[in-house]
């Protein structure tokens, strides 16, 4: 027994051991594990990413090349570093901090040493980058804009995050990514895909060849051109006359629910947002939180749609059948609500449906709006039936575009009433100012430019987006964007709408803005503003809105202007809108002084005003 | 005696096994150092080169131990173990810090590590000590003398800290076991280890039920002659529970987090799989990392110089305490079974060399050579390849380290020596 006990343990190890390493070299282990083997390194092959083109086929998103130095501090040789910092136009000290940067990194692997080089800097570089052992230049792509404007439409790429790389194994650390826009919506067509190449390294992590004859390699993939809908003549004219205003200005095609301009204002140059000084312009972007250049009003900002509003109410009392286009109501410059009295500035008098409508008469809507809940038994099922017809519009609601990003909007029910006030709590008058479009109900540009376009279409839509085909030949775009979305309102009840939006350029608020040969449908809206700045509430400029389709017969774009501050309706929302139909259907502008005038004036001094810290008048008369 | 000299009277069999296993490990240990510079392999700069220069200095130890007289390591056994503790306790003075630990003499050339030399000393005193005409093994206080000289120098080797050679001296106690000490005591030390791990991964309470349980098992399968010894059983119970009780108590206060960490990796501990991978990849990341490039060997290994893993220094100490890892990438299965199968066979020969000793203490010397060699083997091996928590001791004729090769080198061969003489005893 004693003898054996040493002899047993010895073989009951060795089994042991053998047991073991059989589990971990037979049974764990598998011959493909390249993933993480660290002697086989991926060589990626990027493609080039894919052109953008606007609605005629004309350039907007191109690619240029850029040149960045590089180096492998290891393979550096002595050199002469004031002559090479001149090529370079950097100084000594940055370069000693580059180099030594590039070396802590690692000696062996190359290092970005100046990133981005101009084309001219390239040139004188070339020549004599073979005096310079241990530097190159490597040719990257960047993106490159034919226009100065549309940057929130086409977006920005720029390098992956620690997210995106947990999130999507496709992406590599250094690869780049649409960050918003287009570029985000459309990643994957305009990226291609990527080839990769397996190469063997040996000991000294020299190339030794392919892997396995490169059965794993691939091809990249080519990234497909798209062309998009936006007219890009318009879009920059807008931008124009949005200097110095804030704002958010959407126009669509009707008749296809094709979004010819997206403008937010103020905007930027999207040019700033590549190359050398990215990192520079971003943050100077991001960070103007007060106007906001990077948040894009015409999808995102939602607030009240003002007098607009009133021709969906109407259409619903139409539908519901509680009033028809000759049912009158007076107007006491005002309407009362219990006690109170709500003011008017229609002028009085007794009011149809047109006149209601042209002279945005508030009293008239008041009215219409409380014979459409009068028809039912109790304010919840009146609630429920305006709501249906509201969202047969598309608001409240995400539209469902190919847009990144978008606000629902809102139209308030019952749900959103019970829980502000107290199930039966409230009852008509709380709600009575969604008549005219103040109060709760709430929209995006994007949404009432196309509830205008569901009004010009007489009782549908499509769905607004951005896409008109992917690659070089016609391809389908998804059918969703082609197939019609009906309203709730029948068809015939329309043309007295129109009318009423049609005689808004004739006689009513709007015939300050009217066009040589064009008849327009439209609305003003004038919405009434508070915001809170260091936690004071105060009230600022009315917001200017305007609504539009044209032409009245046959329409081609419907459109909504909203411009924050810009006072009454026809102020600026009027002009500007009437400045981009005439600019899209006509394609120049006849009215060169109304132009003149949109381009010069600026908004800036309404903005300044909450920030002056000194008390201020707001809906000043003068322009 | 036979007529043949020393050099045909000596185990050639162990002499191959040995000069095969040194043989791989220069190779492993070449292929791990060897960095892209290339230079001479007698390059003494280089960490190759030193080692082959260790080899040639064991060389002329075996040289010396062959022809010093078989009787002088008997005789100067105390001599050798008194100085090596003399010269344990010197490194408190003189000591020469590497990597946190006091353990070393500087040479200048070379850095001596007394805690190598002082187990060639003990294993060479204890066998004096038991092979004494007047010690009787069964003699409770012979018992203890025996154990003082295992465990003194384990004390003074511990506070350098070095656990891990403290742990070796206490494989001497095979010696012990193979010349009467009795085998219940291997038993006990075994069910306090079982004890010790359970409690860990189950807790007190559930250690209890099992013991409970055990109890009823016993008194249900017994047959109705035997009687159970119940105050025995009573008491093995109730100290059971004690020392059970105790563990987390020690576990928690007396260990550090370092400590608690391995525990944790090795029996599974810690629940939450986060922390777990946690500790995986900071702690355990030596074991990760050995295991993976083993793993990655598969069954023909990636080929001398071709492993991947190998040569992006992926595997800490991997010249030293994780040479095995090489073996296991670049020779995969082959080399690795190889190395096992090589190694249990000098172990079983030199049983088989020890049983046929005439005198006493060349056996029992044989013996503490077989113990010293085994446990290294046993815990390094064990950890490289993720069987046992982190416990830095070489693997014997393998890993990188003068103070290493040369004294396993003479651990062994003093042993060769006192082999070759033994039909000279016999007369």
């Amino acid at each position: 027994m004693k003898k054996l006990l040493l002899s047993s343990i010895i073989v009951i190890i060795g089994f042991t051991f053998i047991g073991r390493l059989s589990y971990l070299q037979l049974f764990r282990f598998s011959p493909d594990q390249i993933l993480d083997d660290p002697a086989i390194k991926k060589i990626y092959d990027y493609p080039e990413r894919g052109y953008v083109y606007d609605r005629h086929g004309e350039l907007m998103v191109g690619n240029q090349p850029a040149y960045d130095v590089m180096v492998i501090p290891r393979d550096v040789k002595p050199l002469d570093t004031l002559e090479f910092c001149q090529l370079l136009s950097i100084d000594k000290t940055s370069f000693i901090n580059k180099m030594a940067r590039a070396r802590r990194y690692s000696p062996r692997l190359p290092s970005v040493l100046v990133p981005q080089l101009s084309k001219e800097d390239y040139a004188r570089l070339q020549e004599k980058m073979r005096h310079y052992t241990g530097f190159y230049i490597q040719k990257r792509s960047l993106r490159y804009y034919t226009t100065n404007s549309a940057a929130n439409v086409l977006g920005y790429i720029s390098e992956v995050n620690e997210r995106d790389l947990q999130n999507n194994p496709y992406y590599v650390a250094g690869e780049l990514k649409g960050r918003t826009g287009i570029e985000k919506q459309y990643e994957e067509v305009l990226r291609g895909r990527k080839g990769v190449l397996h190469i063997q390294k040996d000991r000294f992590n020299r190339d030794i060849g392919p892997y396995k004859n490169g059965k794993l390699d691939t091809l990249p993939e080519q990234g497909k051109e798209i062309h998009i809908t936006i007219d890009k003549k318009l879009q920059e004219y807008g931008e124009k006359l949005m200097h110095g205003k804030r704002g958010g200005i959407v126009a669509i095609d009707p008749k296809s629910g094709e979004i010819l301009a997206m403008i937010s204002g103020p905007t930027y140059d999207p040019a700033l947002l590549v190359g050398r000084d990215r990192s520079k312009n971003y943050s100077k972007l991001h960070y103007d939180t007060i106007s906001k250049p990077t948040w894009d009003r015409s999808i995102l900002a939602q607030p009240s749609p003002g007098s607009p509003f009133k021709t969906l109410n109407a259409l619903v009392a139409l539908q519901e059948g509680v009033i028809d286009p000759s049912t009158k109501f007076r107007c006491y410059n005002g309407f009362y609500v219990g006690n109170t009295k709500r003011g008017c500035h229609c002028g009085g008098g007794v009011r149809d449906m047109n006149s209601g409508i042209y002279q945005s008469c508030n009293a008239y809507f008041a009215g219409t709006f409380r014979k459409i809940y009068g028809k039912y038994p109790t304010t919840d099922e009146g609630m429920d039936a305006w709501e249906k017809h509201m969202k047969s519009f598309g608001l409240g609601q995400y539209l469902g575009t190919d847009l990144p990003t978008g606000s629902p909007g809102r139209i308030p029910n019952r749900a959103y009433y019970d829980r502000a006030y107290g199930d039966n709590r409230w009852a008509s008058s709380f709600i009575i100012s969604n008549s005219i479009g103040q109060g709760e109900v709430a929209a995006t540009p994007l949404q009432l430019a196309n509830m205008t376009a569901a009004i010009a279409n007489r009782g549908y839509f499509y769905t607004p987006h951005i896409i008109k085909r992917i690659g070089r030949n016609t391809g389908a775009i998804d059918p969703k964007y082609t197939e019609p979305r009906y309203t709730t309102i029948d068809r015939e009840h329309f043309e007295p709408v129109i009318e009423g939006m049609a005689n808004v350029y004739k006689y009513g608020t709007g015939r300050w803005v009217q066009i040589p040969e064009i008849n327009i449908a439209g609305k003003t809206g004038t919405v009434e503003n508070f915001v809170r700045v260091n936690g004071e509430r105060m009230q600022l400029t009315d917001h200017s809105v305007f609504v539009a389709f044209a032409p009245v017969e046959n329409p081609k774009i419907a459109l909504a202007v909203y411009i924050e501050n810009g006072y009454y309706g026809s102020r600026y929302a009027g002009h500007i809108a009437s400045l981009l139909i005439e600019k899209y259907i006509k394609g120049e502008i006849t009215r060169k002084d109304l132009e003149k005038r949109m381009l010069e004036k600026t908004l800036e001094h309404e903005y300044a005003k909450p920030y002056s810290g000194e008390p201020f008048k707001i809906n000043e008369y003068v322009w | 005696m036979s007529g043949k000299g020393l050099f045909g009277r000596i185990d050639w069999l162990t002499v191959f096994l040995y000069a095969f296993l040194v043989f791989i490990g220069w190779i492993n240990i070449y292929s791990t150092t060897l960095s892209d510079q290339n230079a001479s392999i007698f390059d003494f700069s280089t960490l190759y080169g030193k080692q082959l220069f260790f080899i040639g200095l064991a060389f002329a130890g075996i040289i010396l131990v062959l022809f010093i007289e078989t009787s002088f390591f008997e005789r100067f056994a105390s001599v050798f173990y008194i100085a090596s503790l003399v010269l344990l306790l010197g490194l408190f003075l003189f000591g020469k810090t590497i990597a946190g630990a006091t353990s070393w003499y500087d040479l200048g050339f070379f850095n001596l590590q007394p805690s190598e030399l002082a187990k060639v000393a003990t294993a060479l005193a204890l066998a004096k000590y038991l092979s004494d005409i007047q010690t009787d093994i069964k003699n409770r206080k012979h018992q203890l003398y025996a154990l003082i000289i295992i465990l003194l120098p384990a004390l003074l080797i511990l506070p350098q800290p070095d656990p891990g050679s403290s742990l070796i001296y206490f494989s001497l106690f095979f010696v012990l076991f193979r010349e009467g000490f009795p085998i219940y005591y291997l038993g006990i030390l075994l069910f306090i280890v079982v004890l010790f791990a359970t409690t860990l991964m189950f807790g007190t309470v559930w250690i209890a039920i099992g013991l409970g349980v055990l109890t009823v098992l016993i008194f249900t399968f017994k047959r109705k002659s035997t009687k159970v010894p119940l105050l025995p059983l009573g008491i093995t119970i109730t100290l059971s529970i004690l020392f059970s009780l105790s563990v987390g108590f020690v576990y928690e206060n007396v260990f550090e987090q370092r400590h608690r960490d391995r525990f944790a990796l090795w029996l599974s501990l810690e629940k939450d799989e986060k922390k777990l991978e946690g500790i995986r990849k900071t702690i355990g990341y030596n074991t990760y990392q050995s295991e993976k490039a083993i793993e990655s060997g598969g069954f023909f290994g990636k080929g001398f110089l071709e492993g991947t893993r190998t040569k992006g220094d992926f595997v800490p100490e991997q010249h030293t305490d994780y040479i095995f890892s090489s073996v296991g990438e670049e020779w995969g299965f082959m080399g690795t079974f190889t190395v096992i199968l090589l190694f249990s066979f000098l172990f079983l020969r030199l049983i088989f060399i020890a049983e046929r000793q005439k005198n006493d203490f060349s056996r029992m010397y044989g013996y503490g050579v077989i113990s010293i060699l085994l446990i290294h083997y046993f815990v390094n091996i064990g950890m490289v390849i993720g069987l046992l928590p982190t416990i830095g001791v070489p693997l014997p004729f393998f890993s990188y380290g003068g103070s290493g090769l040369i004294f396993f080198t003479m651990l062994l061969f003093i042993f060769l020596k006192l082999d070759s003489n033994r039909l000279k005893d016999g007369i």
